[in-house]
C-alpha cells in the first residue's frame, strides 16, 4: 500500500486521525485518572455538609467561578495574599473542581473563616457599600429565595459523602436551629438582609455563606498555630511611630483599605469592635495590638503581617492610637 | 504523488453544481445571527466589568451572562459557521452532492432550537461550571446527536466522493469531526441528579485536568483544524493560487493533530495537578508552534510575488490578517505556558487578551471572508458592497487590537501588582488597588469592543445583501452568463 492511498480513503484516514489523537490523550489525561497523585485522599479533608453541598450547587449556579479561582499557586506573594497554596487532597471531594480561570474578583481557596459570616451576608446584598471601587455584582435575590432541599439527599449520595438521608435532615434541621437562633452571632446582619417571611428559613444566602466558610478550613484546622513572628515581635516591642503624626495618617490609609469595612469609618465598630475606644477585648498594649492586627483574633479577624509587613501594622498600630485619643 | 493543485484547479473550473446551497444559507445565516447575539452580550458583559450595577436581574449577572457569551459564540457563531462553510467545501471537493441533504435540513433546525434552549438552560444558572462544557446532560446528548449528523454527512459524501483524492482541507475537517466527539463526550460524562443538574464523573484534580484537556482541545478542534480548513480552501480560491507547498501541509496537519493533545495542562501551571503533566503540556505547547507557523509560512507563501492580489479582491487582506494574527496567537499561547510567565500571567486580564486575538482576530476573520465568497456564488451575484466589506475590515481589525492590546497591557499591570512587595516582603497593593487599576483598561477594551462590533454590524448587513438571490438570477452559472454579457 502506497502511503498516499491515506488520502484517497476517508474512513481510513480516519481511523488514523483518532489513534494520533489518542496517544497524547493516553498518556497525559487517561493514564493519569488511575494514578496515586491525581486521587489522593487525606482523613484531614472532610466532604461537605448537606447545607455546605446546596451552597457549593449555588456557587456553581450563579458562575462565581468566572471571576474568582480557588486555587493558591505556590508563589511567595500569593502565599503571602491568601494563606497556604493548593494541596490535591484538599480537591478530593470536589465533583466538580472550581478552580477557575480568571481573577476579576480574588481567590477564595483560603476564605473560609476569614471573616464572620455577617461580612458576608452584607457584602453579597451589596459589595459596593464595603468597598466602593469592587465590581463585584450584587446578589440580593439569594436571601429572597428559599433553599430548596428536596434534592439534597440525592445529591449527597451520588457524591458519596458517607452520610445517609436521616443525617441530611438532621444536619438541616441542626444549621436552620444555628442561623434563625436569635443567639447567632451574625443574626442582626442577618435579619437586615432577609426578608421577614424567610427568616425562620434556611435561603439560599445562608447556604452560600455556609459553603464559602468552609473553603479551606479543613487544612487551617490540620495546620497547627505556629507561633509565628507576629507574637515573638510584638512581645519585646513598642511602637516605633507612637505620637508621629505622619505614620498616623499613613496608617488611616492602610485602615481605610484593610479595616474600615468590617470596624466601621474611624474605627466607629461594625461587624469587628468599635476600635475609636480605649476599652480592649485583647488587651490595649502596643505589643496586645500589634499581636491583634498582625497575627489575628477568633472570631473573624485575619491576620494581616504577611500583607502589610511590620511596619505597616506598626503605622495602623498607630492610628488606632490616634482614634483612641479622639474618643477620650 | 499527486498535485494537489490540480484538484482546486479542476474544482474552479467546474460550473457551479452545488446542490445544498439553501442548507449552506441556513447555517451561514444562522452563524451571523448568533455572532451578533453572543457579541451583544459580550458588550454588556464589558460594562458590567466597569458598572456593576448593570446586573441587573439573576439571568443579568455576570456569572451567568459570561457563559452565554462563551458559549454562544463557540457553539452557535463558529459552529454554524463550520457547518456551513463545510457542507459548501465538501461538495465542491468532492465534485459531489451531499450524501444526506434531508439530514442537513433537519440538524440546521435541530442546531438552532439547541443553541436557543442551550442558551435560555445558562441564563437559567443550569450549568455544569466546565468551561465551554457548560450544558447539562439534556443538551449535551442534544450536540452530540447533532454531531453524529454532521459526522455521517461528512463521511457519507467523503466515501462517496469523485474526486479521488482528498484535499489538506478535507483533512482537517476530518480531525475536527473525530477530535470534538472525543473530547467533549469524554469531558461531559457526568452523574445526573435532575433534568438540569449533574455531577462530573470525575473528582478534583482529574477533573481539572480533563476539563482543560477538553477545553484546549475544543480550541484545537473548534477555532484551529476547520478554520485551517476554510483557509487552505478559500485563499487559493479567491486568490486563484495553489497553496505554496504540499508538503508542507501534510507535516503540519498531522504534527498539529499529534501535538496539540498533549497540552492541555498547561492552563494548570503551578496548580495542584502532578508536575509532570504541566512539564509535559509545556514542552509540547513549545512544539507547536512548529507545525502551527508551517501553515503561516504556506499561507504567506502563497503570496509570493502575487501581493497585488491584496488590492484585486477585497477578501485576500482578511486571509492573510487572520492567518497573521493565528501566528501571532499560537506564539503567544506557548509562551503563556512556561511556568515564570504563567505565575505571572495566568488569572490576570493577559489571558482574555489572548483568547479574543485568536477568536475575534483569526477565527472571525476567516469564516466572516469565507461567508462572502460562498454567499456570492451561492446567490450569483459580486458581494453586495465591496466598500462595506473593507469598511468592515478595518473596523474588526482595529477593534480587535484595541481590545486585545488594552488587556495585555492592563494583564501585565494586574500581575506586576499581584506580585509587587515592599523591602520588607510585605505586599504593597490589596487585592482591591489591582481592580481599581484595571477601570482605564476596561473603558478602552469596550470602545474596542464597540468598534468591533459595529464591524460585525456592517458585515451581516453585506452579507445578507449578498446572499439575497436576485430577480431572475438562479445560479452562478447564470451570473457568469451575466457577467460575460456585460
Amino acid at each position: 500500500m502506497r502511503f498516499d492511498s491515506l488520502y484517497e480513503k476517508p474512513v481510513l484516514f480516519a481511523f488514523a486521525a483518532v489513534a494520533v489523537i489518542s496517544v497524547g490523550t493516553l498518556v497525559t489525561t487517561f493514564i493519569p485518572l488511575f494514578l496515586p497523585s491525581t486521587q489522593p485522599v487525606s482523613p484531614l479533608i472532610t466532604p461537605y455538609t448537606a447545607v455546605e453541598t446546596e451552597g457549593r450547587d449555588i456557587y456553581i449556579r450563579e458562575g462565581c467561578n468566572n471571576c474568582h479561582t480557588q486555587t493558591v499557586r505556590p508563589l511567595r506573594t500569593e502565599v503571602a495574599r491568601y494563606g497556604d497554596y493548593s494541596k490535591p487532597e484538599e480537591s478530593a471531594w470536589d465533583r466538580p473542581f472550581l478552580w477557575g480561570s480568571r481573577r476579576t474578583g480574588p481567590d477564595l481557596a483560603r476564605g473560609g473563616g476569614k471573616y464572620p459570616d455577617a461580612w458576608h451576608y452584607r457584602h453579597m446584598a451589596n459589595p459596593q457599600a464595603m468597598f466602593d471601587k469592587s465590581n463585584m455584582p450584587a446578589y440580593p435575590w439569594l436571601a429572597k429565595a428559599k433553599l430548596d432541599t428536596s434534592l439534597t439527599a440525592r445529591k449527597v449520595k451520588i457524591l458519596g459523602y458517607g452520610y445517609d438521608e436521616a443525617e441530611v435532615s438532621r444536619q438541616l434541621a441542626a444549621f436552620r436551629q444555628t442561623v434563625t437562633a436569635s443567639t447567632y452571632p451574625s443574626a442582626q446582619v442577618r435579619s437586615q438582609v432577609t426578608p421577614a417571611a424567610l427568616r425562620g428559613e434556611i435561603t439560599e444566602l445562608d447556604a452560600m455563606v455556609a459553603y464559602l466558610q468552609k473553603l479551606g478550613r479543613d487544612l487551617k484546622a490540620a495546620q497547627k498555630p505556629v507561633a509565628g513572628p507576629a507574637t515573638a515581635e510584638a512581645a519585646e516591642s513598642k511602637n516605633p511611630y507612637a505620637g508621629n503624626r505622619g505614620a498616623e495618617e499613613e496608617g488611616e490609609k492602610f485602615f481605610k483599605e484593610n479595616c474600615r469595612s468590617c470596624h466601621g469609618e474611624k474605627g466607629a465598630g461594625g461587624f469587628g469592635p468599635k476600635l475609636a475606644t480605649t476599652a480592649r477585648k485583647y488587651g490595649g498594649s502596643d505589643a496586645e495590638l500589634f499581636a491583634s492586627v498582625a497575627g489575628g483574633r477568633p472570631g473573624g479577624m485575619p491576620a494581616f503581617l504577611s500583607q502589610l509587613g511590620k511596619d505597616r501594622v506598626w503605622k495602623v498600630v498607630a492610628y488606632i492610637r490616634h482614634l483612641e485619643r479622639e474618643s477620650r | 504523488m499527486y498535485s494537489v493543485d490540480n484538484i482546486v484547479q479542476r474544482e474552479m473550473r467546474m460550473t457551479n453544481g452545488a446542490r445544498s446551497d439553501s442548507i449552506v444559507r441556513g447555517f451561514a445565516l444562522s452563524s451571523v445571527f448568533w455572532l451578533v447575539v453572543g457579541l451583544v452580550v459580550g458588550l454588556w458583559l464589558a460594562a458590567e466589568m466597569i458598572y456593576p450595577t448593570l446586573n441587573l436581574v439573576p439571568w443579568l449577572a455576570f456569572g451567568r451572562l459570561r457563559v452565554v457569551h462563551t458559549n454562544g459564540l463557540i457553539y452557535g457563531f463558529t459552529l454554524a459557521g463550520i457547518f456551513a462553510c463545510s457542507f459548501y467545501m465538501l461538495e465542491k471537493l468532492t465534485r459531489t452532492p451531499l450524501a444526506f441533504p434531508g439530514l442537513a435540513k433537519v440538524q440546521l433546525w435541530l442546531f438552532n432550537i439547541a443553541i436557543a434552549l442551550a442558551a435560555l438552560s445558562l441564563f437559567a444558572g443550569m450549568n455544569t461550571s466546565k468551561e465551554y462544557a457548560e450544558l447539562e446532560w439534556p443538551l449535551d446528548i442534544v450536540v452530540v446527536v447533532l454531531w453524529v449528523m454532521f459526522a455521517v454527512n461528512v463521511m457519507g459524501t467523503l466515501v462517496k466522493r469523485r474526486e479521488k483524492q482528498m484535499y489538506v482541507s478535507l483533512w482537517f475537517l476530518i480531525a475536527c469531526v473525530v477530535t470534538v466527539a472525543v473530547v467533549y463526550i469524554l469531558n461531559n460524562l457526568a452523574i445526573p441528579v435532575s433534568l438540569t443538574k449533574s455531577y462530573s464523573a470525575y473528582a478534583g484534580v482529574n477533573d481539572a485536568n480533563v476539563q482543560w484537556w477538553f477545553g484546549h482541545n475544543a480550541v484545537a478542534s473548534v477555532f484551529t483544524f476547520p478554520i485551517l480548513a476554510m483557509f487552505y480552501y478559500f485563499l487559493p480560491k479567491s486568490t486563484g493560487l495553489p497553496i505554496y507547498s504540499h508538503r508542507l501541509s501534510i507535516i503540519a496537519f498531522w504534527s498539529l493533530v499529534f501535538g496539540y493533545l498533549w497540552t492541555g495542562a498547561h492552563h494548570l501551571m503551578l496548580t495542584p495537578v502532578p508536575e509532570w503533566i504541566q512539564t509535559v503540556a509545556l514542552a509540547f505547547s513549545m512544539f507547536l508552534i512548529a507545525p502551527s507557523w508551517a501553515s503561516v509560512i504556506n499561507g504567506f507563501y502563497t503570496m509570493n510575488g502575487n501581493w497585488d492580489k491584496m488590492k484585486s479582491n477585497c477578501l485576500v487582506k482578511f486571509f492573510l490578517l487572520g492567518i497573521t494574527f493565528y501566528g501571532l496567537q499560537t506564539v503567544q499561547g506557548p509562551t503563556q505556558a512556561i511556568r515564570a510567565l504563567s505565575g505571572f500571567l495566568h488569572y490576570t486580564e493577559y489571558i482574555p487578551g489572548h483568547v479574543h486575538m485568536g477568536t475575534m482576530g483569526w477565527v472571525t476573520m476567516i469564516i466572516t471572508a469565507s461567508m462572502y465568497f460562498m454567499m456570492a456564488k451561492i446567490s450569483g451575484r459580486e458581494i453586495h458592497s465591496v466598500k462595506l466589506a473593507n469598511l468592515h475590515f478595518w473596523l474588526i481589525l482595529v477593534g480587535q487590537l484595541l481590545f486585545t492590546v488594552t488587556l495585555w497591557i492592563a494583564g501585565i499591570v494586574q500581575g506586576a501588582m499581584w506580585k509587587a512587595t515592599n523591602p520588607d516582603g510585605s505586599l504593597t497593593y490589596t487585592f482591591l488597588d489591582s481592580v481599581a487599576a484595571m477601570y482605564p483598561f476596561w473603558t478602552v477594551r469596550l470602545v474596542g469592543g464597540l468598534l468591533y462590533f459595529a464591524g460585525i454590524a456592517v458585515f451581516a448587513y453585506n452579507l445578507y445583501m449578498t446572499s439575497r438571490p436576485e430577480p431572475g438570477m438562479k445560479s452562478s452559472a447564470a451570473a457568469a452568463a451575466k457577467a460575460q454579457a456585460a
